[in-house]
């Protein structure tokens, strides 16, 4: 199955800018369904971004962020072909990882 | 009169007054309501008719409908007439837009 | 629900314009059905109204009418959020259905960069047929259940047609039939129609108002405002299908929605899409 992180990573000097979209429902347990019920909440409690070893990005998040949450960020270091490791874990410990090429 | 004996008579004033003025709407029978809402429903089909129905005058429906459920027939024929009233708005919308779209219209 | 006080100023407003139709009416003209005239006429409104947005740009909704916004948009384009919907849409177009026939082969050139030939006028049958009905009378005449036109799955589907057409031209055809012309005529009364307890049309706002605000929303020209279908809305949270934006923006009016693909809906896509011609497709989308 295909992952649910889309990633791209640009070394720009010595700053790499990173963008990423995630497939998630990011249901917040406050909205109903049409039958009336409470649609459970299912959302990413953590996000990381890691480079060489080391986390350049972390995300503690709740019910506030929207579906499919886009991030875009920038780190000092990384280098063209460096491995940028995303992964992600939600309230129902559900996870995904991935890592892609800075480019 | 003392100060007090014509205080209560004034109350006594004041509350006869306002029953009677409160009676007229005390009034709406079963069959009242039956009525409006019948009514309502019958320009809301001609509404319907036209492919021009509001949503607001389906929720005074929907409001008279719950009312009447409830033995609210106060409540509910007012909701039923006003819901008539919406409907034939929006008939006579419905019938001035047949020409009246012409005025907006890019040349 | 504070009923009364919108209902006496309706009323006092159809009142006053049942007044003003009864003088308008005597001085105008009678209409001979001319769509190319009607084309150009809706191109020069908006050209003239927007002289500095490049033609192509009109596609582009709100974002040719705000620069903040358009700045926005171009940075989400870089990662569109109907980068989900289109892949799942590419994956439903290539998997055949039960009897083992794909969507390719209800389409011309199996279905690849044919979106801006729809809708078209269907001689045979005497209506117009839009891309979503073409797409569920696909699935109906090789067995499978048809899908909801203002949920995701319909909005995959044609978000992977649309995209397969980026950049060519809305082609939209108006047979020599008469009934072709009494559909496109139809088309672009519902547009001009005001309806709803707020007692807007579709001009209202899209050609009255273009690049104005109502309520916190810039609105888009109506020229060209089909071309980036389907789109990802965020105030939806996900995708959207034509018949969705034309059942929410009824609502919207407080009209009570048609069905989906009625005749009226059908013939309205049509006449927007006809006055559109040139205008390259831009879908999917991304709108606020």
């Amino acid at each position: 199955m295909a992952s649910t992180i889309r990633v791209r990573a640009t070394a720009n000097g010595d700053t790499t800018e990173v963008q990423a979209l995630i497939q998630h429902p990011m249901d917040s347990g406050f909205v109903k369904d049409a039958q009336g019920q409470i649609i459970p909440p299912h959302f990413i409690q953590q996000l990381t971004f890691e480079h060489a070893g080391r986390a350049v990005f972390l995300a503690d998040w709740g019910p506030a962020v929207s579906k499919d949450p886009y991030v875009k960020f920038s780190f000092k270091g990384g280098a063209k072909g460096d491995d940028l490791k995303i992964s992600w874990v939600d309230n129902k410990g559900a996870s995904d990882t991935t890592t892609a090429k800075i480019g | 009169m003392s100060a007090a004996m014509s205080m209560t008579r004034n109350t006594l004033l004041a509350s006869v007054l306002l029953m009677a003025s409160a009676m007229p709407a005390l009034a709406a029978s079963e069959a009242d309501y039956k009525a409006a809402f019948a009514a309502a429903e019958t320009a809301e089909k001609q509404a319907d008719q036209l492919r021009n129905r509001w949503t607001t005058t389906e929720a005074r429906l929907a409001a008279a409908k719950k009312a009447a459920s409830s033995g609210d027939f106060d409540a509910a024929t007012a909701a039923a007439k006003e819901a008539e009233a919406l409907a034939k708005a929006s008939i006579f919308q419905a019938t001035s837009e047949k020409e009246r779209w012409k005025d907006l219209e890019i040349h | 629900m504070r009923v009364r006080p919108i209902l006496l100023s309706a009323a006092a407003a159809l009142a006053m314009a049942a007044l003003a139709s009864i003088a308008a009416s005597a001085v105008a003209a009678p209409d001979k059905v001319d769509p190319a005239a009607d084309a150009k006429a809706f191109k020069k409104y908006f050209t003239d109204k927007f002289p500095k947005v490049k033609l192509e740009d009109f596609v582009n909704g709100p974002y040719s009418m705000n620069e903040d916004m358009r700045k926005q948009w171009q940075e989400k384009e870089e990662f569109p959020p109907y980068e989900f919907a289109l892949e799942a849409g590419k994956e439903m177009f290539g998997k055949p259905f039960k009897n083992g026939k794909t969507y390719a082969d209800c389409f011309p050139n199996g279905g690849i960069g044919i979106r801006q030939n729809y809708p078209y006028f269907d001689e045979k049958e005497g209506k117009v047929v839009t891309l979503e009905l073409a797409l569920n009378r696909c699935r109906e005449a090789n067995g499978e259940q048809p899908y909801s036109y203002v949920k995701d799955e319909m909005a995959s589907l044609t978000a992977y047609m649309a995209y397969t057409s980026r950049g060519k031209p809305m082609d939209i055809k108006i047979p020599g039939d008469p009934r072709a012309l009494e559909a496109y005529e139809n088309g672009k009364r519902y547009f001009y129609t005001r309806r709803g307890q707020l007692n807007f049309s579709c001009a209202t706002c899209h050609v009255q108002s273009p690049g104005e605000r109502i309520r916190a929303e810039i609105l888009a020209p109506a020229y060209g405002i089909l071309n980036a279908m389907p789109i990802y809305r965020s105030e939806w949270n996900g995708m959207g299908t034509i018949s969705r934006r034309f059942v929410s923006c009824n609502s919207q009016t407080r009209a009570v929605p048609l069905e989906p693909q009625s005749d009226e809906y059908r013939d309205l896509e049509y006449f927007l899409s006809y006055v559109a011609n040139g205008l390259p497709i831009a879908g999917p989308g991304a709108r606020p």
